[in-house]
């Protein structure tokens, strides 16, 4: 049959409609469609249908569902189909097709709008759920880790101490740098009408030591660490490890969970040192090559600005931060469904719960160190 | 030790609104393997997931010599817990840890050993499954049966009573299979373990089974119990017939 022309129909005398099937019939060939065998059979029913395939060069997956939507168009108008014109294959995959009887198909209605809303919003207050059980637990196992009662290994906490703390260094550096330049640069076009350039250091030093470091290096954290750690506790839970966790009977906070809390808790401080020191360089970069500063009048402005309460402030926040990081990226990992999209849906979560609980801490901090005038 | 350490009152299961399991009920006695048979889909992981408390049945019971597992409070199951040991599919080693590491983390959680006796105690477990020599390599470095082996001998680690196994044999050569349902057999006859296998593999059906229970797809609950030699006799369900027969006894297919 030559590409794209429609289906040969032959009627013969007795009433049978025969479909005549020529040439080439291969995925990649224009073919005539079904819907006019449909029509010619809806215009003027035969009293059966058959197949002539005497003159059939080729065929392959193509025929054979060309010939079962036949046999479907036949069975709806009860016009029997006689399949005994096809090549034996064909007629054999059919066979194959439809010994395996069709699962039959659910019942139960599509849910109403009402439903959906309702179910989405049970489905929402376990999540609720889920987070106040999993803080209680966290809570408890530091409680008994302070005890000195809990699964935990010391190993495990050195080699997250290592991922998240060592190896974040630089890019953390590298980040508060360039927030002290830019805070460098939007404090020099404010102050500039003043006339306080100077205060461009003072500006730059607090506004890293108490805010900036701890949160730039709690969100670089969130993205680098608390998503591996929603990956790495997610592909557990494909595995059945944490399952295995379970059944054992070893508290799966305890072994997993706490190391993790506590390696983010430690370092944060440590990383938030260092990205004072970076955004405080970062600023004094501007202050000295484009605002004209000596570097030790810089360096001195700055010492002047920043109390011991803005720094070790700032560390409480890091830490602070720290824990809802890897809380984070712990209560994704733990509930992560069981497939390789699941294990990437819970490391998204973990970093977007991550940087939402972070400024939503920040902002809280805020209040509370203003109204407590620290 | 009581003569029935496990058994399953009309349990029922779902997950979320679709039912995967009703009415089952069986008992499993002391030193048995007891297979639960049926065909994919039937339910048997269901099962085997209420067994070891990882799914909450929605109705019915599972004790555990006597007592009931269901009903425990969390600290009262964690200890029914502690004496089952389980085998999951594909063993669910800890990768980040080496094989000895494996079997040692739950006596130095579990128990006050010290470090040199536990690391003998991972070693001889290791022995038991034949792996020996195998103590410092990591789950990622061995084959899939070994993987297997591993998985048993974490889970015998604590010495348990009763041990699950969740389809040992898939995935395994016809050999490798085979040498897993003698060390079952061998485990079973020298440390008095209670076995309840999980399994559609004929063969090791045969080979291993004391006593067991036929899960049914359709009906979704047992349809056939007894010795899995005997259930071909005694039933009258075509399809335990047929999953036993491998599909032969019905009609052959064009």
């Amino acid at each position: 049959m030559a590409d794209g022309e429609p289906a040969v129909l032959r009627r013969e005398s007795d009433g049978t409609m025969a479909v005549v099937l020529a040439g080439r019939w291969r995925i990649g060939e224009l073919l005539p469609p079904v819907a006019e065998v449909e029509r010619a059979v809806t215009e003027d029913p035969p009293a059966r249908i058959s197949f002539d395939s005497h003159d059939l060069e080729a065929w392959d997956s193509r025929l054979v569902s060309f010939v079962a939507r036949v046999l479907d168009v036949g069975s709806a108008r009860h016009i029997p189909v006689d399949p005994e014109g096809l090549p034996e294959g064909v007629r054999r995959l059919l066979a194959l097709a439809s010994a395996a009887p069709r699962r039959p198909q659910p019942t139960e209605p599509e849910p109403g709008f009402f439903e959906r809303v309702g179910r989405a919003a049970v489905a929402r207050g376990r999540r609720e759920i889920d987070v106040v059980a999993f803080v209680g637990e966290t809570a408890t196992a530091v409680a008994r880790l302070l005890g000195g009662r809990a699964s935990f290994r010391v190993r495990d906490l050195f080699l997250h101490v290592e991922g998240s703390g060592a190896r974040a260094v630089f890019i953390v550096g590298l980040v508060s740098f360039l927030v002290g330049l830019i805070l460098a640069f939007i404090g020099s076009i404010q102050l500039r009408p003043y006339g306080a350039m100077l205060y461009v250091a003072d500006l730059v030093a607090v506004a890293m030591v108490r805010e900036m470091s701890a949160i730039m290096a709690a969100i670089v954290l969130a993205g680098r660490t608390g998503a591996a750690f929603a990956a790495e506790l997610g592909t557990m839970r494909v595995t059945q490890e944490i399952d295995a966790l379970d059944t054992i009977g070893i508290p799966k906070v305890e072994l997993l969970v706490l190391p993790r809390l506590l390696a983010l808790t430690l370092m944060l401080p440590f990383l938030c040192v260092f990205a004072d020191f970076a955004g405080v360089l970062g600023g004094a970069v501007i202050g000295t090559a484009v605002l004209g500063f000596s570097p030790s009048l810089y360096l001195e402005e700055t010492y002047r600005a920043v109390t011991a309460v803005d720094f070790f402030g700032g560390l409480f926040k890091a830490g602070v931060y720290g824990a809802l990081v890897a809380g984070a990226g712990c209560f994704e990992g733990l509930r992560s469904g069981r497939s390789a999209a699941a294990v990437g849906q819970a490391a998204t979560a973990a970093v977007v719960d991550g940087i939402v609980l972070v400024i939503a801490a920040a902002g809280v901090f805020s209040v509370v160190f203003y109204l407590l005038e620290i | 030790m009581p003569d029935t350490p496990l058994s399953v009152r009309d349990l029922a299961a779902s997950y979320g609104a679709l039912e995967v399991l009703h009415d089952v009920s069986f008992e499993v006695r002391r030193r048995d393997v007891f297979v639960i048979i049926g065909g994919s889909g039937s339910g048997k992981s269901t099962l085997l997931d209420c067994l070891i408390g990882l799914l909450h049945p929605t109705r019915g019971e599972i004790l555990y010599g006597g007592e009931s597992f269901t009903e425990a409070p969390v600290a009262r199951r964690r200890a029914i817990l502690r004496r089952c040991g389980v085998l999951f599919q594909f063993g669910a080693l800890f990768s980040g840890l080496t094989l000895a590491e494996n079997v040692a983390l739950p006596l130095e959680e579990l128990t006050r050993l010290d470090r040199r006796e536990i690391r003998r105690i991972a070693e001889l477990k290791l022995a038991l499954v034949g792996l020996s020599g195998f103590e410092d390599f990591y789950p990622s470095a061995i084959s899939g049966g070994m993987r297997k082996r591993c998985g048993i001998a974490r889970a015998m680690a604590l010495d348990p009573d009763i041990l699950f196994l969740d389809e040992p044999s898939s995935g395994l050569d016809p050999i490798g299979a085979r040498r897993l349902d003698e060390l079952i057999l061998e485990l079973r006859n020298s440390l008095d373990t209670t076995f309840v296998v999980v399994s559609h593999d004929l063969d090791s059906i045969f080979a291993i089974a004391d006593d067991g229970v036929f899960l049914s797809s359709d009906e979704r609950t047992v349809t056939a119990w007894g010795d899995p030699r005997r259930m071909l006799e005694q039933t009258r369900d075509p399809r335990v017939r047929e999953f036993l027969t491998r599909g032969e006894s019905t009609e052959a297919r064009p």
